[in-house]
């Protein structure tokens, strides 16, 4: 009920840090078992299943097998660069979980424990911060390596990450206009108090943000920057051993961030949904549980299991949107380069600036009438699934969304070749070119 | 601890600063500015400046280096074989202009109560008043976009200007 002393401060940090931390490497590990078996489920084969019951010793495996390989290093790369690059890929993809709440705040006899590692005030732009320093590895592995496969793999993920940093920016700014402030922690309470999950009223800018999650993780239909078939595998061609664990251990934290960051944004992160006994929030120096019709905040009380239940709730969703990610990726193929850019520029930011240019006049125009509760909510959702149903139908006009091969196959605009009329040459002509 | 925090930061920014300027290959000079930028953003947190601090490294750090990696990337100026430093006339112009303004910094070391700024800071109370009522982004914000909105405005029409130029002349290029 009251804040924490600075030494239980310093107690529960160190605490928070270590477990969430090491739960985050073992989440990991495993995502790379999950990864497999599902591949093996769609492509109708067994999967790893030899090392532990169900293969889940695999990991482990792995790991050590990793640790034991020869660590190679080209002749012709920059050593002090090739050897950092992994490092600077790592630290932004794994300190980013830091502001994102896994659970309810735990009422202890030493204070109130706030289930997330650092509150800080500028919560999402943190994200943003880290997101964008996370290009630097993988752009320093591929020129570091000398190698022009590296380096083309290396390029792209920049040119890539800076495109789609665009339009995942501005896929944010409308839930932080609909919260009003940069907290995670008060996105979640935002979503308690209205009753409605922001996928619902702000399922475009979901959807976008899915979309660019998507590219700024190098995912498939976005994995341009290790595009196997054509560019061996990108930037950590040369890698091998632990280096090359490290850049896939930062991808599947980008991955496990990214989906803790949907499930918190737009899912009501660790909010249980059609109940109210975990609507907690931290209010100026006391745990509220709502306000009173006078605007009196109401001091709350939870028991422990309020943390249990609401963390599996977090865990539920974030390990959904895991399986999207890689449910996605052995269902779609890749998109080709131009279609990259293409989409990032053309498609998702004209929408995502015409979204949040119609969305705050909709939320401006019902604040002036006086419309409230359930029914903002309402209006919002159904401006915003016209909205989607705009952007899928017209805007994209059948190039990307849905489908590349299906649609108008006799159409010029769809061919980005052009045609290059040559000069023909003929012998002797040479005397007409003044004509 | 703040203390301590603050002298590592000042270190790495200073450090990163002589990076940027000693170290020939462009690339390693770019990743000390990154650090130096970084660092900066540091010192901003611990004076509880953390939009500040957000926006450096969003910026400046994430967005404006990356920039500069791509232009070194495509000039090839990424070793450092090549000795293309100026020497002569342009370093003497180098020294004189870096020593002129580090001379215009030096000269406003002295205090900064008599500056025009310190006059309109309106002390630490207010500012707390204020951070407490709006919140830490809500008073940058909301000035910018009451009092300063005309200004706001009109750099943002530069930046569009500035754009649309750099089309325009490297569209006669391609």
């Amino acid at each position: 009920m009251n804040d924490l002393s600075p030494m239980a401060f310093w107690v529960t940090s160190s605490l928070k840090i270590l477990v969430v931390f090491s739960a985050l490497l073992a989440v990991v590990a495993f995502m790379t078992l999950v990864e497999r078996r599902i591949s093996a489920f769609i492509q109708d084969r067994r999967g790893p299943n030899r090392v532990g019951p169900f293969g889940i010793l695999q990991p482990v495996a792995d790991g050590i097998k990793n640790i034991l390989k020869e660590e190679t290093m080209p002749a012709t790369a920059n050593r002090t660069f090739f050897v950092l690059a992994p490092a600077l890929a790592i630290v932004p993809a794994v300190i980013t979980i830091a502001v994102v709440p896994f659970a309810a705040p735990l009422v202890t006899p030493w204070g109130t424990v706030g289930m997330i590692i650092a509150d800080i005030p500028i919560g999402i732009l943190y994200i943003l911060a880290l997101a964008s320093l996370g290009v630097y590895g993988l752009f320093l592995a591929g020129w570091a390596s000398n190698n022009k496969y590296a380096f083309l793999g290396g390029v792209r993920s920049a040119s890539q990450m800076v495109s789609y940093e665009v339009a995942l920016g501005l896929s944010i700014i409308p839930v932080l206009m609909l919260t009003g402030n940069v907290t995670l922690t008060e996105m979640v309470w935002q979503q308690q108090q209205m009753g409605f999950w922001f996928v619902f009223p702000l399922s475009l800018a979901f959807g976008l943000f899915v979309i660019s999650a998507f590219a700024e993780t190098n995912r498939l239909p976005f994995d341009l920057p290790e595009a196997e078939s054509e560019l061996v595998t990108g930037y950590h061609t040369e890698y091998s051993s632990m280096k090359f664990s490290m850049f896939f251990i930062a991808e599947y934290s980008h991955i496990l961030t990214a989906a803790a960051l949907m499930a918190t944004l737009f899912l009501g992160g660790w909010s249980i949904p059609f109940w109210s006994g975990d609507h907690l929030f931290w209010y100026e120096g006391m745990l509220i549980s709502g306000f009173t019709q006078a605007g009196e905040p109401v001091a709350a009380d939870p028991g422990w299991w309020v943390t249990v239940l609401t963390f599996l709730s977090f865990a539920l969703k974030t390990a959904f949107f895991v399986l999207v990610f890689m449910w996605v990726r052995w269902t779609l193929p890749r998109f080709r380069y131009d279609q990259v850019m293409h989409l990032g520029w053309k498609v998702m930011l004209p929408t995502a600036l015409g979204y949040v240019m119609a969305l705050a006049a909709t939320i401006l125009v019902l604040d002036q009438i006086g419309v409230e509760g359930f029914l903002f909510g309402a209006i919002l959702t159904a401006m915003s699934a016209l909205a989607t149903g705009i952007f899928v139908f017209v805007v994209d006009q059948d190039r990307l969304i849905t489908g590349a091969a299906v649609a108008g196959t006799d159409r010029e605009v769809r061919s980005p070749v052009r045609k290059v009329r040559r000069p023909v040459l003929q012998a002797g002509s040479s005397g007409s070119s003044g004509s | 601890m703040v203390d301590i925090l603050f002298f590592v930061f000042a270190a790495t920014a200073v450090g990163g600063a002589l990076g940027v300027v000693l170290l020939k290959n462009p690339v390693s000079s770019l990743l000390f500015m990154v650090g130096t930028l970084a660092s900066l953003a540091g010192l901003f947190v611990l004076m509880e400046a953390h939009f500040l601090a957000a926006i450096q490294v969003i910026v400046y750090a994430g967005a404006i280096m990356v920039l500069f990696l791509f232009v070194i990337m495509l000039l090839n100026l990424g070793h450092d074989y090549r000795d293309d430093l100026k020497r002569g006339l342009g370093m003497f112009t180098g020294f004189a202009v870096a020593g002129a303004l580090a001379g215009l910094l030096v000269s406003q070391l002295r205090g900064v109560d008599d500056t025009p700024l310190a006059q309109h800071f309106p002390g630490p109370d207010a500012l707390d008043a204020l951070l407490a009522e709006r919140g830490i982004i809500g008073a940058i914000a909301h000035p910018l976009f009451t009092d300063y909105v005309v200004a706001f405005e009109l750099v943002g029409i530069l930046l569009l200007v500035a754009l649309v130029g750099a089309i325009v002349i490297a569209k006669r290029r391609v």
